[in-house]
């Protein structure tokens, strides 16, 4: 893994990312069966499914392999059986693997496959097998330029992820962060980019002026996010593919904690003025804004629901910061939390189904869900300082930043049962992570 | 966190907040109508050391260290405390002295609250600084505002007396200094 250089932010690159046609087509060689295994993302405590996935074939086939055993390894939901024991060597797409070698090896699922490049074209073929019931569960062809092999790597992994746990995948995804550097005052904070595996990591600005809270639009390749300078702070759209960089406008107060709208047509933020933080919501077609709460106290880090229609937020209006769920035009305002704590930071998930949070509670900081009417408070995390939750585009899997006390951020991840806790493929020091939805 | 450490912080912040409250109550409070002069009387403020000679009337050199550029709110709090008090007025004496001066109040946030949050109260801290030198007489022109929330930290510890610096309200010149 290539590590962030941490000593001198890059020159923007042009990151017009080659998110050049990846095409996929289904390889019928058998009849996929009805699977005879399959992994329970709903329990992270059950044993993660032993799987062999043995250098694919052709250029690149062990780096592919690589990745794929990163990204299922890291969900904890799947324990790679290390090459070193497998029996059968040089496996063949068009053949069915020896089962009864993998069975000697305790694997019960088989990837494998074969890269080929023709005429400058990269073309993977991959396997999945059921290694008890014998049968082959995914037989599919990604073709790619060659310098998108780890972006077929992580198809591959989706794939195999979606056929064993019924879950969509999330590893062909980004995510979008605040890199830190330097000591705790005068600290430098860089907007940067990264594959959610930590691979092609690169800056976005300068670090001459503090950023924060990026955020991805669920439609398109482009993230907004705030700058803060001692003139005052700003909210700009930045779109990815074509480096084109906009604020979006200029407010009597401070502007922060920006937001898409589901449908990326709309930005929800706060506006302060005279000390009071209210939330508004910009359409960005025509750049009208329309106010939508006018509550004397804090209302701050709006989230919508996937389907638009409703936004949780953070007030202190009853005195300390809760959440509070109010419809997309400003009614029918609820408190959801009612714990005991300061609640702050919630994320709607992508799937609809939770809402997380952080939750600050005697001296120690966590990162929790609760479904969106308030019941199911569940906390996941705890330590000095846990923020910033943002969920995979699946809904299982959250990644936030934790502090140690004195200690600089470091990016982490959990799954939404709290079982599967790590620290994210990232080596160097990030806050305010925002994942991306999966790329096309 | 152990129940142990927290109940020492929290026995350390009561333990602070009496000190403060003690100090302010043993020494004579400057009110609105005092003049700012050379060392006022805010030995609770954790600022800068004793005065520096030969310091220009009207200078930056001579609000900082005359005057006081920060001053200090409790725990996700931002009314004025009383040892702030007497901090503000002589800073609204020093620029109705030097009318020509410009400021910018930075609110600040201690790193116990997320990001966004502090911001927000950074905000209300800033805001309450601004009103309570337009309300001794400064112009608003003269004053604007904005919040670092939690990103400017003043002490890069970890202990109450840490937080408790990084909590403030700082009063930056911006211009129109001698």
């Amino acid at each position: 893994m290539s590590a962030l250089k941490e000593t001198r932010p890059m020159r923007l690159k042009a990151l017009c990312l080659a998110l050049a046609s990846l095409m996929l087509a289904t390889v019928s060689v058998a009849t996929p069966a009805a699977a005879q295994i399959e992994v329970d993302v709903n329990k992270g405590d059950v044993q993660p499914l032993p799987i062999a996935i043995p250098a694919f074939g052709g250029t690149r086939g062990a780096d592919i392999a690589q990745v794929i055993t990163g990204n299922l390894e890291r969900s904890g939901l799947f324990a790679p059986i290390g090459q070193q024991v497998h029996i059968e060597k040089g496996l063949n797409v068009a053949v069915q693997p020896r089962f009864p070698d993998w069975k000697a090896i305790n694997a019960q699922a088989l990837v494998n496959g074969q890269v080929t490049v023709e005429g400058g074209r990269l073309r993977v073929d991959f396997r999945l097998w059921d290694i008890y019931s014998e049968q082959q569960l995914l037989g599919l062809q990604f073709t790619s330029t060659p310098e998108n092999w780890r972006r077929v790597a992580h198809k591959i992994s989706d794939a195999v992820y979606e056929r064993l746990t019924g879950e969509k995948g999330y590893f062909d995804t980004r995510i979008v962060f605040v890199s830190e550097t330097g000591g705790r005052i005068n600290r430098t904070k860089t907007l940067a980019i990264m594959d959610q595996d930590g691979a092609n990591p690169s800056y976005l600005t300068d670090g001459s002026y503090i950023v924060m809270s990026p955020r991805f639009s669920a439609t398109s390749q482009e993230i907004t996010y705030m700058t803060l300078r001692p003139e005052g702070s700003a909210i700009y759209l930045f779109n990815l593919e074509t480096a084109r960089r906009e604020s979006i406008g200029q407010f009597p107060g401070m502007v922060y904690a920006p937001r898409f709208s589901p449908d990326g047509g709309r930005v929800a933020f706060s506006v302060e003025r005279g000390g009071n933080s209210d939330i508004y919501v910009m359409n960005l077609k025509s750049r009208v804004s329309a106010r939508l709460t006018s509550d004397p106290g804090i209302d701050t880090s709006a989230s919508f629901s996937p389907d638009g229609t409703k936004i949780v937020f953070n007030s202190d209006r009853g005195g300390s910061p809760q959440l509070y769920i109010m419809n997309s035009d400003g009614s029918g305002v609820r408190r959801i939390s009612y714990g005991s704590g300061r609640y702050t930071t919630p994320v709607w998930s992508p799937v609809g189904d939770f809402i997380a949070f952080t939750k600050q509670t005697g001296g120690e900081f966590h990162i929790g869900v609760m479904r969106p009417d308030g019941s199911d408070e569940r906390l996941l995390t705890t330590s000095y300082l846990d923020e910033s939750p943002t969920w995979a585009p699946n809904g299982r899997v959250l990644m936030f930043s934790r502090e140690t006390s004195g200690g600089p951020p470091r990016l982490w991840t959990v799954d939404v049962t709290g079982r599967i806790l790590r620290p994210a493929p990232y080596p160097g020091s990030g806050s305010d992570p925002a994942w991306s939805p999966l790329l096309n | 966190m152990s129940f142990s450490t927290k109940h020492a912080l929290r026995l350390a912040l009561v333990t602070t907040a009496a000190l403060s409250m003690a100090a302010c109550a043993s020494k004579p409070k400057p009110g609105p109508g005092v003049g700012p002069g050379p060392g006022p009387g805010y030995p609770s403020q954790p600022g800068p050391g004793p005065g520096v000679g030969n310091v220009v009337p009207g200078s930056i050199q001579d609000f900082v260290v005359n005057i006081g550029d920060r001053v200090y709110f409790d725990f996700d709090q931002y009314d004025i405390r009383s040892d702030a008090g007497p901090v503000l007025d002589a800073q609204s004496q020093w620029l109705m002295r030097y009318p020509s001066v410009m400021v910018r109040i930075e609110g600040n946030a201690d790193e116990r609250g997320t990001r966004e949050y502090n911001l927000a109260l950074g905000a209300r801290r800033a805001n309450s600084v601004r009103e309570y030198l337009v309300s001794r007489g400064v112009s608003p022109a003269r004053i604007s505002t904005v919040s670092f929330g939690k990103e400017r930290p003043i002490d890069p510890g970890t202990s109450e007396d840490a937080y408790q610096r990084n909590r403030n309200g700082h009063t930056a010149i911006t211009g129109g200094a001698r």
